[in-house]
């Protein structure tokens, strides 16, 4: 019986934050199950990346080369079906990364097991992995477990601690021949100084539909509204999040703030980011918005509503005023 | 130059997002209150795709589109009477849950089987399109393991656009962490694409489309078929809402200086 834990490389042959947060939960229920815990690492070159966790006491394999540097379907799968024959796991544990959420689904077919991914936490209880994720978008979760093996399970980050125990470790590697039609032809970054998600941010500003609707003298103001957010974002380099009525404006014929788009809606039917504060401008609603909240640790709003139910028990402070001179002042005193 | 495909969209039902939801323990397990009471709407992420399934069948003439659907038909119907104004396309039914809590292999299984019982679909020419996210289960697994099951290996997820080369070729960017794309080109059908939201606008109704699509639909929801998902052995143990409730602090009638200031002091702080 064995635990595997899977990992890829980042394109800098490190192991990402999140690979390091789902060790220390592969390493935990291998404990707690009594069981080994085996390390499967995929990625261009992962000699780095196993002596950065060599210390989990964990039999090695390793799939690498330069096919297996960027994230493909067909080469994922084959890897981590190939490092999952070697040591029959009966649990599968890796990080939800783009990476392997859409390669690992994959990997239970191709093993006759079962996923679940997106987890929020996982555990050993009465010998057996027991599995928590959020259902209906972060509206409730779940604790859940099940009998079919090996269950592939995909962790979220910020659900565990990141492993630390660097060591050597002896890394059997394995040949894997890969067949694929699709060739990965690079990657489309957002440069530094555009508005955009960033993960690693300290805060996520998250704008409101009320930006673009009239405003006391009865007109738009979103040309100002767009050069108020930009400067904050500029101070800032908060993450951007922007409310689902605020990114669909542009299709309903209405003006829009311009360097919004659906990457940044947040909430029901956008992302739920993991950013230590959030500050909320100009939103108003229900559920869909305590979703985009669910995961953001320090909440503060600013609207025009003191009795705002969506503000009322879900953030820390609300300042009851008008935004748009709120964060004019707020940009003047960052400087 | 345009190229044939054969587009089949997986999507259902959810409930609509502005409605309050609440879990509770039945027989088979958790399941929302009041869940047949609850309006429904088609989930977002399925939406998109219905939308660029649409958008590219319209560019690549000879092409058509399929909404395989997994869901308890009278809902179905509801939905489907205004979805069937928004783009054209057949609809075909396994008549089931649409809940969250259902097994994703279950339903990646139900619709696989559906998807190899449509008549007149070439897998050579299959593009299987789906959500990438969902907002009921929200797992991201189901449209791996359809293609999976489907023996389609070229596979994309967080999809925001899709471009048809002049050889066929297929360039697709996908949404990567830190608000990246990563850009890859497959030489051609079949791949599956679970999407993001892409990039086109919700299509405003038009009852004539309308009016064919339900001509087609109507006798396919008639003549949906039950679908079985019971051979899993997922359990919950328990499915609650988050409890936590905040004392917020309301700061009014307090000149826009000291906000600003208080709020800058947190930034920093």
């Amino acid at each position: 019986m064995t635990v595997l834990y899977l990992a890829h490389t980042e394109c800098d042959n490190s192991l990402h934050k999140s690979a390091l947060e789902a060790l220390t939960a592969a390493k935990a229920l291998a404990d707690g199950l009594g069981t080994d815990l085996a390390v499967g690492l995929i990625g261009a070159d992962v000699a780095e990346a196993a002596g950065t966790i060599g210390g989990c006491n964990a039999k090695f394999y390793a799939v690498s080369g330069p096919e297996f540097a960027d994230g493909r379907y067909a080469s994922d799968l084959a890897a981590a079906e190939a490092m999952a024959k070697a040591c029959s796991p009966e649990v599968v544990v890796a990080p939800a990364t783009s990476r392997f959420s859409r390669a690992l689904p994959g990997l239970a077919i191709r093993l006759g097991g079962r996923v679940d991914t997106h987890l929020s936490g996982l555990a050993a209880e009465d010998g057996k992995p027991v599995a928590k994720r959020w259902f209906y978008r972060q509206r409730m979760e779940g604790t859940l477990t099940r009998d079919e093996r090996p269950w592939v399970l995909t962790l979220d980050s910020g659900c565990a601690e990141p492993f630390a125990g660097a060591g050597a470790a002896d890394v059997e590697a394995l040949t894997v021949n890969v067949s694929s039609r699709t060739k990965v032809a690079g990657m489309e970054c957002a440069s530094e100084d555009q508005q955009t998600i960033r993960p690693d941010a300290d805060l996520l500003f998250v704008a409101g539909a009320g930006w673009t609707k009239k405003q006391a003298d009865g007109a738009t103001h979103v040309p100002e509204a767009e050069s108020t957010i930009r400067a904050f974002l500029d101070a800032t380099k908060s993450s951007l999040g922007s409310s689902k009525s605020l990114v669909d404006i542009s299709g309903e014929g209405g003006a829009v703030i311009s360097f919004l788009t659906h990457m940044h809606q947040v909430g029901q039917t956008g992302a739920t980011p993991r950013h230590p504060k959030g500050l909320s401008t100009c939103c108003h609603g229900e559920e869909p918005h305590v979703v985009g909240w669910r995961f953001i640790k320090e909440r503060r709003a600013i609207n025009l509503d003191a009795g705002c139910g969506w503000a009322q028990g879900k953030c820390d402070v609300l300042y009851v005023g008008d935004a748009f001179a709120i964060m004019a002042k707020v940009n003047e005193l960052l400087g | 130059m345009g190229s044939e495909f054969h587009i089949v969209v997986c999507g259902s039902i959810v409930p609509d997002p502005l409605q309050t939801l609440a879990p509770q323990d039945g027989p088979a397990g958790p399941s929302l209150k009041n869940e047949m009471m609850l309006p429904a709407v088609l989930d977002p992420w399925a939406g998109h795709a219905l939308f660029e399934a649409a958008n590219l069948a319209a560019k690549n003439p000879g092409s058509q589109v399929w909404l395989v659907s997994l869901g308890p038909k009278a809902k179905l119907q509801q939905v489907m009477m205004s979805v069937s104004q928004k783009a054209p396309f057949q609809l075909v039914v396994a008549d089931g849950s649409a809940s969250g809590f259902t097994d994703a292999y279950e339903t990646a299984r139900v619709l696989a089987e559906t998807i190899e019982g449509i008549g007149g679909l070439d897998k050579s020419k299959m593009l299987l399109f789906g959500g990438w996210q969902s907002a009921s289960r929200g797992s991201g697994a189901v449209i791996q393991m359809v293609g999976e099951l489907l023996g389609v290996t070229e596979q994309f997820q967080g999809v925001d656009r899709l471009t048809v080369g002049g050889d066929g070729s297929l360039e697709v960017l996908e949404r990567v962490e830190g608000g990246a794309y990563q850009k890859s080109v497959v030489d051609g059908a079949p791949a599956a694409f679970g999407w993001a939201t892409g990039e086109l606008p919700e299509p405003p109704n038009n009852p004539q489309v309308g009016m064919q699509n339900m001509q087609k639909n109507m006798p396919a929801l008639m003549q949906a078929k039950p679908a079985d998902l019971s051979g899993t052995s997922l359990k919950f143990s328990s499915v609650e809402l988050p409890k936590q409730r905040r004392e917020t602090r309301i700061v009014k009638d307090v000149p826009v200086d000291e906000m600003a200031k208080e709020i800058v002091e947190w930034i920093k702080g």
